[in-house]
């Protein structure tokens, strides 16, 4: 795919998003390269309440504002609904924060990933409950501060949950992790996970201005230097098999990326170290 | 051509689920509704029934899943009973307020703690305010039949409310009566093809589930409303339909025995009815003149039909298989609302019984009935625990 | 853009309706200098509002009635061709 091949046509507009949302953007991607023929089921969360609120109804595609805790289940159902009908040509696409996927949706997305019925299950993660004001999750990255977290404690073992390897325990045919600063990447693997004939998971993580603190016009350059400094990194699981489908050529320090946003700004400089030393441990697991 | 069987209440049920050809079914084992999702289960994999079967990993997703299946344009059903029912909660009034016509069958069960598998309303009767219809019945029969009628209500233009179909758990969901299946064909012509509102379709997209505020919720809100309202015709309407076609009918929103020339009503949900029918004609023999009122629809609460049968007695006995903690059975609650501004109100007794299981012995009805012949006055409330008065 | 009311029952609205733009909010908004653009397209793939279209002929056009002046097309064109400047109405 080029940026030309990106289509004109917008599926998503006057949506109440903040300026500069990395999930906004996100949604608009993905939407080009599924078109017309898809319905979005779209949970509690920055994506549902800025699009859904009457008599604003931004979604030129059939949209359901989802319970929290449901969306896995809703997909089956859909999914098995059309697979019922006969009806092969509807792309079903859920649109979930990280609370309503590691949280609070975990159930239903786990029973849904093993369930052998075809969606795509894309969770753009903005790493905190960041409709209701910016509320620590579980993928929310260690040392952050949110509002019930003002003043974090590094926790040694871990950075956030791992989603991309929990859908592979699942076994799921196709998973992948993406950025919105990464355009084709991320609209290839959308392309990928629809063809799939089953589940299929991609995780966006999605820089959110007023939440992580930084610029409304930095949201790219921040999903960059998340890829850049080894905080996120750009995956895809197919065929049993996990790869890299982009490796930064230079890699910033940690440091970089903690310093560009203000919720990183109760990190003292000593424990930056170890942040640095668990991100790498990290690179040591996912790259080859 | 219809066949005789001997089956369960919950056995009944999903036979009826199989005659409705439900497409998408999703379902949550839990005691004593197990038999039905896996009499379903059996239907679909030996493909007496073409359906999807979503073992889902609880009840609150059990229901999300018909949700979903419902806005992809398909009948679809589940079962649960208890804490399923509780953890099913938020979906319940999800489907209510977003108009979906989905039907589920309940096997009354206890909630714990004291943890109890065996019968009681509790479960069902506090999600009354859900915005759902329910239904209660007192046979296996009754359970089948009632099943197929509620797609018929859910799915009535005018309703677009979800229906519970509520059995006694083990009293009913696990004891064999001889049940007439009705032929397939008729079912057919009975039920037209599922009928819903709001879809997930590309040819005319929207967002459903909408939020609001203001006046445009307040009329949503409303029109909810008008809708269960609606369905109390509805659901005197489909009993009579139902009884033309297949020769059975339940009395519509009411089930009476015996209310014409009663001074003394008992009024119960469920098939402890039968008992009290019982009791009924015991009473009768010794001269008291008794009478049984069985409330079919809980929701929408029939107020009308209740105060022609009750306005003109004496005494009632309300037995309630539930409690709302802090006040009364909730069934004598309801009575005692719908009896409002009555010149002369009846002296009432409510009987808790049932609770956990228990069973509720016809003599043990009569001594409460022989109570309320004693009670002298009307503005008394007399609650009686089932074990605990001497009588 | 005039609400259409579609025949249905229940909390649902027809898809697309939007009586407010969202652009109205913000009076400054981005000014391609074309002279120094080279139609390279990211400004119309970054756009999380997709305020900004291509018509074919290589220059983008920004819908201020979309736009939320969020900077980010300035920020990431890689020949600095487009600069925030105040509007008097959004046109």
């Amino acid at each position: 795919m080029k940026l030309k091949d990106i289509p004109q046509e917008e599926f998503i507009v006057n949506s109440l998003s903040c300026a500069g949302c990395g999930e906004a953007l996100a949604v608009r991607l993905a939407l080009k390269v599924l078109g017309k023929r898809t319905v979005a089921i779209v949970p509690a969360g920055c994506m549902s309440t800025v699009n859904c609120y009457w008599p604003q109804i931004p979604f030129r595609v059939p949209m359901f504002v989802s319970p929290f805790a449901a969306t896995g289940a809703i997909l089956q159902g859909v999914s098995a609904g059309f697979h019922y009908r006969g009806v092969r040509d509807i792309n079903v696409l859920a649109i979930a924060g990280d609370g309503g996927t590691a949280d609070i949706g975990m159930a239903s997305f786990s029973q849904a990933i093993i369930s052998g019925r075809k969606f795509l299950y894309l969770c753009v993660d903005n790493e905190a409950y960041m409709n209701t004001g910016g509320q620590w999750s579980s993928t929310t990255p260690t040392g952050a501060v949110t509002t019930t977290t003002p003043f974090p404690d590094l926790t040694p073992w871990f950075i956030r949950k791992d989603l991309l390897n929990i859908a592979i325990a699942h076994r799921i045919p196709y998973a992948a992790t993406a950025s919105p600063a990464y355009p084709l990447d991320f609209m290839e693997k959308v392309k990928k996970a629809a063809e799939m004939d089953g589940p299929s998971f991609i995780h966006v993580l999605t820089p959110c201005p007023p939440g992580w603190g930084f610029p409304s016009e930095k949201t790219i350059e921040i999903g960059r230097l998340a890829v850049e400094s080894g905080m996120w990194s750009l995956n895809e699981f197919q065929n049993g098999k996990l790869s890299f489908t982009y490796l930064p050529k230079k890699k910033r320090p940690i440091a970089d990326y903690l310093q560009s946003q203000r919720r990183f700004r109760r990190i003292k400089p000593e424990v930056i170290t170890r942040l640095q030393e668990m991100v790498n441990a990290r690179r040591q697991v996912t790259e080859p | 051509m219809s066949e005789k069987k001997f089956l369960t209440g919950n056995s009944a049920v999903a036979h009826a689920v199989k005659l409705a050809k439900v497409g998408v079914i999703a379902v949550y084992p839990i005691t004593p509704q197990t038999p039905i999702a896996e009499k379903l289960a059996e239907f679909v994999g030996s493909g007496e029934l073409k359906a999807e079967y979503i073992r889902v990993e609880s009840e609150h997703s059990a229901l999300a899943a018909c949700l979903g299946a419902a806005m992809a344009d398909v009948r679809s059903f589940t079962a649960t009973s208890s804490h399923g029912l509780a953890y099913m909660h938020e979906m319940l009034t999800y489907a209510s307020g977003g108009r979906f016509p989905l039907v589920l069958a309940i096997a009354n069960r206890s909630i714990g703690p004291p943890w109890s598998i065996w019968g009681e309303q509790q479960d069902s009767i506090q999600q009354r305010d859900t915005g759902c219809i329910q239904l209660y019945v007192e046979t296996a029969q009754e359970a089948l039949d009632t099943t197929i009628q509620a797609f018929k209500i859910a799915e009535n233009p005018s309703v677009l409310t979800p229906v519970m179909v509520c059995l006694d758990g083990f009293h009913l969901s696990h004891a064999e009566e001889r049940v007439e299946i009705p032929d397939p064909s008729d079912v057919e012509r009975f039920l037209t093809p599922f009928n819903t509102s709001a879809t997930l379709n590309p040819d005319k997209p929207m967002t459903l589930a909408v939020g609001a505020s203001g006046e445009q919720y307040t009329t949503w809100r409303s029109e909810q409303h008008q809708g269960i309202r609606q369905a109390e015709s509805v659901i005197a309407e489909v009993d009579e339909e139902f009884g033309k076609i297949f020769g059975r009918q339940y009395g519509g929103l009411t089930d009476t025995y015996q209310c014409d020339d009663a001074d003394l009503i008992i009024v119960i949900m469920g098939s402890f009815s039968g008992a009290a029918r019982d009791a009924v004609d015991n009473l009768r023999r010794r001269g008291i003149k008794a009478g049984m009122l069985r409330l079919r629809a809980f929701r929408p609460f029939p107020n009308q039909t209740v105060r022609h049968y009750l306005g003109g007695t004496q005494r009632l006995v309300v037995i309630d298989r539930d409690v709302s903690y802090g006040n009364e059975g909730v069934l004598c609650s309801e009575i005692r609302g719908a009896l409002y501004g009555l010149k002369h109100y009846p002296a009432i007794i409510n009987f808790i019984a049932g609770l956990g299981g228990a069973d509720l012995i016809v003599g043990e009805i009569e001594a409460v009935a022989d109570e309320a012949m004693r009670v002298t006055n009307a503005e008394e409330r007399r609650i009686i625990f089932q074990f605990l008065e001497k009588k | 853009m005039a609400s259409k009311k579609v025949k249905s029952v229940g909390p649902h609205w027809v898809a697309g309706n939007t009586p407010i733009n969202v652009g109205s909010y913000t009076r400054v908004k981005p000014k391609v200098d074309l002279s120094q653009c080279t139609g390279c397209l990211l400004c119309f793939v970054f756009c999380p509002d997709g305020a900004i279209s291509f018509h074919g002929d290589k220059k983008p056009v920004v819908d201020f009635n979309l736009c939320k002046s969020c900077g980010i097309c300035v920020h990431e064109c890689p020949k600095k061709a487009i600069e925030m400047s105040t509007v008097e109405s959004n046109e």
